[in-house]
């Protein structure tokens, strides 16, 4: 591990996102919002739900906004840089370990993913008011659950980016994403698959599942949400799998 | 203190395909890697590099030259820490390139075959960050940044992004980059293709001038005269093998005669070809196809009247007849039988 290297590319991708704030901003915040205005605002406000749909809604709206923006800030650079141009070059023979650069990916994207996540909270706060009902009483249990679920985006981000072409951007987005945020209990509780049986089971298998039901467990406790034991040792075990996985197509990505 | 550069029979056998340069990593895809577990499509294999050694000595400038596909980029892909070798063993003065790759990254600055700039950067925040990789202070960055900016003709465009360059400012800006941390061994992959000729004679001049401070510069070519104008040794690759090496006078006084006088024929003849090496200056002759016939001699266009005559009175056609000066060219000819525009 070379430190000041290390340091050097959190700098070197911290101008990029500086550069591009807008488009980031764009990307990280509208759909989430769009969710938050009708989900929040007109389904509710009209009667179509409950008004404390509200409060069940911000958490999972939360995860999906964090998910989203590590998975992007780490999958298309990625794709893009290790594409005909070989752009991460310059970073490969940095005099430091390649793993490291991987590891440095993933801890800018940790980082955007954490600050995504806590913009959410105001910004949905000021959207739905008044009604919603957040109660942090265990404010470092949340912090563990956000940082487990923004490192989790980071790791997945850096497994797709490794393993995705250019050609299969699109490919990724429908057959991985999309499935991941609609079967990851964003818009509604695990508990609520109840009459659902298989489908509460095979949704198990989705990271997003623990993410969504950890931050509804830690944000709004008094709905019904998984036990955070299940949540912390479920992305624990995600976010190394992926870590290992990404880490090693990194290698082979790098290396011919 | 330069640093040399050495390699031991090494071998490259690439399983999937090929790089298209040093450095390009394995395609992966859902499609490839499903078939990959089950084994049913047996893997290509493709030689890159058959037993390689090679010494460069320390403080020269060494050219590696031979056409596409040699190895020539693989060779420098290994002694740049991009592709790990199947076997043998390559070192960057004392260290072995493949145990001790963090300490080799910092002896060496690579200029890949095509420009691989970080293109959401600035020219300028290349060279500074580049700088910062390399843990140089921040007013040294700054200054060896404006001062290379300056020297590589770039100080106009250097705090605009470098997506809008042309492809000869990149080559320049890549080379400006490798240099940053100065680096003891400079390699370049092919420097000068794509470059017009304003530019190559600014690049050859600055590659000379980075030797002079007592750097080694190995560089990559299929141009021959870029290999004579700037190499001390250079050596000719072909088929993942050295088949010649030498400084590029040795070099082309191997080549029997020295001039190269390649003939077609009407019909193949043999007692002709056996009257053609009884004239006087003819070294060698070798049939080749198409009725062909290379003819090594030390005189060129004062042959010309006789092997007419020969031809005449044997009654074969001459067809084609090109004469060439001793080059590099004509050497590998000589050892491969192919030209290197091939």
């Amino acid at each position: 591990m070379n430190l000041k290297a290390f340091l050097a590319m959190l700098a070197r991708d911290a101008r990029v996102a500086r550069r591009n704030i807008v488009a980031i901003l764009f990307q990280t915040f509208l759909q989430p919002l769009m969710f938050v205005i009708i989900f929040g605002r007109v389904m509710v406000g009209s009667g179509y739900m409950p008004a404390n749909y509200k409060s069940l809604l911000l958490p999972g709206i939360m995860a999906l906004c964090m998910v989203g923006t590590g998975i992007w800030a780490v999958a298309m650079p990625l794709i893009g840089e290790f594409q005909f141009t070989r752009e991460i070059e310059d970073r490969l023979l940095a005099p430091m370990d390649i793993s490291w650069v991987a590891i440095e990916k993933v801890v800018a994207g940790t980082l955007q993913a954490l600050a995504a996540g806590l913009m959410v909270i105001p910004a949905a706060w000021l959207l739905l008011r008044p009604g919603v009902d957040l109660t942090l009483h265990r404010p470092l249990l949340f912090a563990a659950v956000a940082l487990l679920v923004a490192l989790f985006s980071a790791c997945g981000g850096l497994a797709l980016g490794c393993s995705v072409e250019q050609t299969h951007i699109g490919l990724m987005f429908s057959l991985v994403v999309a499935p991941m945020i609609f079967f990851g209990c964003t818009y509604y509780p695990w508990s609520a698959l109840d009459k659902f049986p298989i489908m509460q089971k095979a949704v198990l298998v989705n990271p997003l599942v623990y993410a969504s039901e950890g931050l509804r467990a830690t944000l709004v406790p008094q709905f019904p949400h998984l036990s955070l034991l299940a949540v912390f040792v479920a992305l624990v075990g995600f976010n190394a799998l992926f870590l290992l996985f990404g880490l090693r197509q990194f290698q082979k990505k790098s290396v011919s | 203190m330069a640093a040399g550069i050495r390699t031991s029979e090494l071998r490259k056998v690439y399983n999937s395909a090929p790089p298209l340069a040093a450095g390009s990593g394995g395609a992966f895809s859902f499609a490839a890697g499903r078939r990959k577990g089950k084994g049913k499509q047996p893997k290509p294999e493709v030689v890159a590099l058959n037993g390689m050694s090679l010494e460069v000595r320390s403080g020269e400038i060494f050219c590696l030259l031979g056409p596409n596909g040699a190895g020539k980029s693989t060779t420098v892909g290994i002694l740049t820490t991009r592709v790990r070798p199947t076997s043998g063993q390559a070192w960057i003065g004392d260290l072995e390139v493949w145990k001790e790759q963090k300490a080799v990254k910092r002896l060496i600055g690579v200029v890949a075959q095509r420009p691989n700039l970080d293109f959401s950067l600035t020219a300028r925040e290349i060279l500074i960050f580049h700088g910062a990789y390399f843990g140089l202070s921040s007013q040294e960055r700054s200054a060896r940044a404006a001062s290379l900016l300056e020297r590589f003709k770039l100080t106009d465009r250097a705090d605009q992004l470098v997506r809008g360059f042309s492809g000869g400012m990149m080559q320049r800006l890549s080379i400006a980059r490798a240099m940053m941390h100065d680096p003891q061994v400079l390699f370049l992959d092919e420097p000068s293709s794509g470059l017009d000729p304003q530019t190559r004679l600014l690049l050859w001049e600055i590659i000379r001038e980075y030797n002079q401070s007592g750097k080694t510069v190995l560089l990559t070519t299929h141009n021959m005269e870029e290999a004579d104008a700037l190499c001390q040794r250079l050596a000719i690759v072909d088929h993942g093998k050295i088949i010649a090496l030498g400084t590029p006078a040795e070099l082309k006084s191997s080549v029997p005669g020295g001039y190269l006088l390649r003939l077609r024929f009407g019909v193949h003849s043999p007692e002709l070809l056996q009257r053609l090496q009884a004239l006087a200056g003819v070294r060698e002759v070798r049939g080749t196809e198409n009725n062909g016939a290379d003819v090594y001699a030390d005189r060129g266009g004062s042959l010309i009247g006789e092997i007419a005559n020969l031809a005449l009175a044997a009654s074969v056609e001459l067809c084609d007849v090109h004469i060439s000066e001793p080059s590099l060219e004509n050497l590998f000819l000589h050892h491969t039988g192919r030209s290197l525009r091939e």
